[in-house]
């Protein structure tokens, strides 16, 4: 028999998600994320002003905190404010984009039963709004500096390339855990304990060099951030690089997170609509 | 020689229910707690939904509750023909539309497609309350599947069909629900896909802006599109459709011709439906809040089951409330065989249960028909319940269908009686007088 018919079936097979099919539902995450921007701030007074006053007053917390309890979490050549900063930005970038993206499927639910699109459009524009308050932090981020006059190196060229690979970070997190909290709601009640351990267990207000010791730094740099987030204060403010090895230990887990979470989310996406 | 549109293949589709295999979403914790036992098994099983064949199938002992919402389902679309499906209430007609729409995979079998697809399963897919009506137009346009330079372009004649100009730059929030509907279906009529795929979605909006639905519906079967057409109302379905299916229990009946089919269908359903009752609540219609337990009509007859012209009905619903606090009221619904709307009754609210907040529990309401209302025709019951006196938590279609036969002609006329119903209403009849003085006593008139 021929025909033009494209046929549909059980899917039983794991499979990676289908890219091709998400370029074609490019425009769906740019009107996914366009209602969740517009929606956001619309009751909120100071509105994104919200991206500036987080980071500021965790750092301010975290600043008061070590310097009352004589501390020493940075190696201490360049500002707390600045070293915090550094690594605070993209952390709260991955935070909430990552626990944004984990209500996706959930809190669609009622469109997951009506309309056909792929899953992944959900997760994936959650991060647009975390995006623009990453953008409005960096510039934060800036100011800070040049207050504190300090200057970046010249391998703030990587940058570009630090936010690409945070974003893939994110994105291996937010597959695992949207597909998990679309099937078990109680992944949305651990995530901000499980987000919270993660900010302790990454260098976020806290250089690595100054507080892990050397021995347990394999372990640590297994927690693909870790290394990630050391890279930032390596490019902006000169900060030591992590080693190879360490970055070699993060690619590989956070590869080895991305893609298990291509194949989960794409095997549970179609039971979405039938157990919401 | 026409082009196949659609294709479906042995399509079947399985669901779980019972308690322990219907959960509204799985808890992590069943997972955890089985998780010793289950470790032995597989930890794949761990990730995998409750209700997943897999699950099924490994954990025997796991009294799953199997239910084929649609078994072995073959049939062709051509291209341009506009189909109708009809059957009664949870025979699978939405199912059907589900997968075809790609929401939910079928559990066996495939189906073809050539195109695009869009499905129109609700009036205001992806509307966000704090979006204003333009914003709205092109978030739920994308979301349907138009892309932004579509909608720019379709843009003017939705704000026109709408009929909200006014108020395109005020969040939909602060419309009125009429506006909310012919905002979304103009959003949706303007849809460019090659099939479309629709449920009921003329069942909302008043009077008028059906009809310009059902214009605009036409308009695009002329232009030659494949539509595949879901409704209860035979009228719609007869005037739109070329052919038609009919589903009944998950199984693919009949299909042919529209007039046919909804002839066959309705010479079925004649078949009188008196008493249908759930005795597990996890198993009836309704939603986790409040379920129907059963629902009857009996005749002031003897025997309870003689429908005649001269006999009061009574209705029984009887419904349990399973969250406590909730205000609610039954509301019936009569239809005629192809779905004209008859009346529509409620229970009265003052000085009864149906006032305040019902605690949980089992409640029954009875209601009264008078004889000498209806007429000897065939009636479709349609139940909603209703919260707070003005939402609709559900509406349950074809519950019951009874056939009132004419018994006792009361004058020289045998013929059917026109109307839907046929009250008895009280007449006066008296002599006013003599005829005027120039009339002569025969009819001529003297001069």
């Amino acid at each position: 028999m021929r025909d033009e018919l494209t046929y549909f079936g059980a899917r039983n097979d794991w499979q990676l998600i289908d890219l091709r099919e998400l370029w074609k539902f490019r425009e769906l995450i740019w009107a996914f994320g366009f209602r969740d921007l517009k929606v956001r701030y619309r009751q909120a007074v100071v509105g994104i002003a919200w991206a500036v006053i987080q980071p500021v007053m965790t750092i301010i917390v975290f600043g008061v905190l070590f310097s009352v309890m004589h501390g020493k979490p940075t190696s201490g050549e360049v500002p707390y404010a600045v070293t915090g900063l550094c690594g605070l930005v993209p952390w709260q970038f991955f935070a909430a984009a990552v626990s944004q993206a984990t209500l996706s499927i959930a809190s669609n639910s009622d469109l997951l039963k009506k309309v056909y699109f792929p899953r992944v459009v959900l997760p994936l524009s959650a991060f647009v709004p975390a995006l623009v308050d990453f953008a409005v932090a960096l510039v934060l981020l800036v100011v800070v500096m040049a207050y504190f006059a300090v200057l970046p190196s010249w391998q703030i060229v990587f940058l570009p390339l630090l936010i690409v690979a945070t974003l893939a970070c994110a994105a291996a997190f937010a597959l695992w855990l949207s597909a998990l909290n679309g099937i078990y709601r109680d992944v949305q009640f651990a995530l901000p304990f499980l987000l919270q351990l993660g900010m302790m267990i990454c260098p976020v207000v806290y250089e690595t060099d100054a507080v892990i010791p050397p021995a347990w730094q394999p372990i640590y740099y297994l927690n693909p951030l870790a290394g990630l987030i050391q890279c930032y204060r390596a490019v902006l403010i000169g900060s030591p690089f992590p080693s190879a090895a360490s970055l070699a230990i993060s690619s590989f887990a956070v590869t080895a997170v991305f893609f298990g979470g291509m194949l989960y989310f794409r095997r549970m996406e179609r039971h979405f609509a039938d157990l919401s | 020689m026409s082009l196949i549109a659609i294709r479906a293949e042995q399509l079947s589709k399985q669901y779980f229910i019972g308690s322990k295999d219907n959960p509204a979403y799985g808890r992590l914790s069943e997972a955890v707690v089985g998780l010793p036992k289950k470790l032995i098994q597989s930890t794949q099983r761990w990730l995998l939904p409750r209700g997943h064949a897999a699950v099924a199938r490994a954990t025997s002992n796991h009294k799953a509750t199997q239910f084929w919402a649609l078994k072995d389902i073959d049939f062709e679309v051509r291209q341009g023909d506009v189909v109708g499906i009809v059957g009664r209430n949870g025979a699978g007609k939405s199912t059907l539309l589900k997968i075809l729409s790609r929401i939910t995979e079928p559990t066996s079998g495939r189906f073809g497609i050539t195109g695009r697809v869009a499905s129109l399963l609700e009036v205001g897919t992806g509307f966000h309350p704090e979006l204003t009506g333009r914003e709205n137009i092109y978030v739920s346009g994308v979301i349907l599947g138009m892309t932004r330079t579509e909608i720019k372009k379709r843009f003017d004649r939705i704000v026109e069909f709408s009929g909200v100009e006014k108020f395109l730059d005020t969040p939909v929030k602060r419309y009125s629900s009429g506006m909310q509907v012919r905002l979304g279906f103009a959003v949706a009529a303007h849809l460019e896909s090659e099939i479309l795929i629709i449920d009921e979605v003329l069942a909302v909006g008043d009077a008028q802006f059906q009809k310009k639905c059902l214009g605009q519906l036409s308009t695009v079967a002329e232009s030659g599109r494949t539509v595949v057409f879901v409704s209860h109302n035979l009228t719609a379905v007869n005037a739109l459709c070329d052919s038609a299916l009919w589903i009944e229990a998950g199984r693919l009946v009949a299909t042919g011709p529209t007039a046919e089919i909804t002839s066959q269908y309705l010479s079925r359903s004649t078949e009188q439906l008196l008493e249908q009752s759930w005795p597990d609540p996890t198993a009836a219609p309704g939603t986790a809040a409040v379920k129907l337990k059963r629902i009857a009509v009996h005749s002031s007859s003897t025997d309870g089951r003689h429908f005649v012209l001269g006999s009061a009905l009574r209705l029984e619903i009887e419904f349990w409330t399973m969250t406590a606090g909730l205000t609610l009221n039954p509301s019936i619904v009569l239809q005629t065989a192809d779905g004209t709307p008859v009346l529509n009754t409620v229970p009265q609210f003052e000085g009864t249960l149906l006032d305040k907040p019902l605690e949980t529990g089992l409640y029954q309401c009875t209601c009264e028909i008078p004889a000498g209302l209806l007429n000897d025709t065939l009636y479709r019951v349609q139940l909603y319940m209703i919260r707070n006196q003005s939402v609709a938590e559900w509406r349950l279609d074809d519950l019951l269908c009874f056939e009132i036969s004419d018994d006792q002609p009361r004058s020289a006329w045998f013929g059917k009686w026109i109307g839907t119903v046929r009250p008895n209403l009280q007449w006066q009849t008296v002599r006013l007088g003599q005829l005027p003085q120039s009339t002569s006593a025969d009819g001529t008139h003297a001069q």
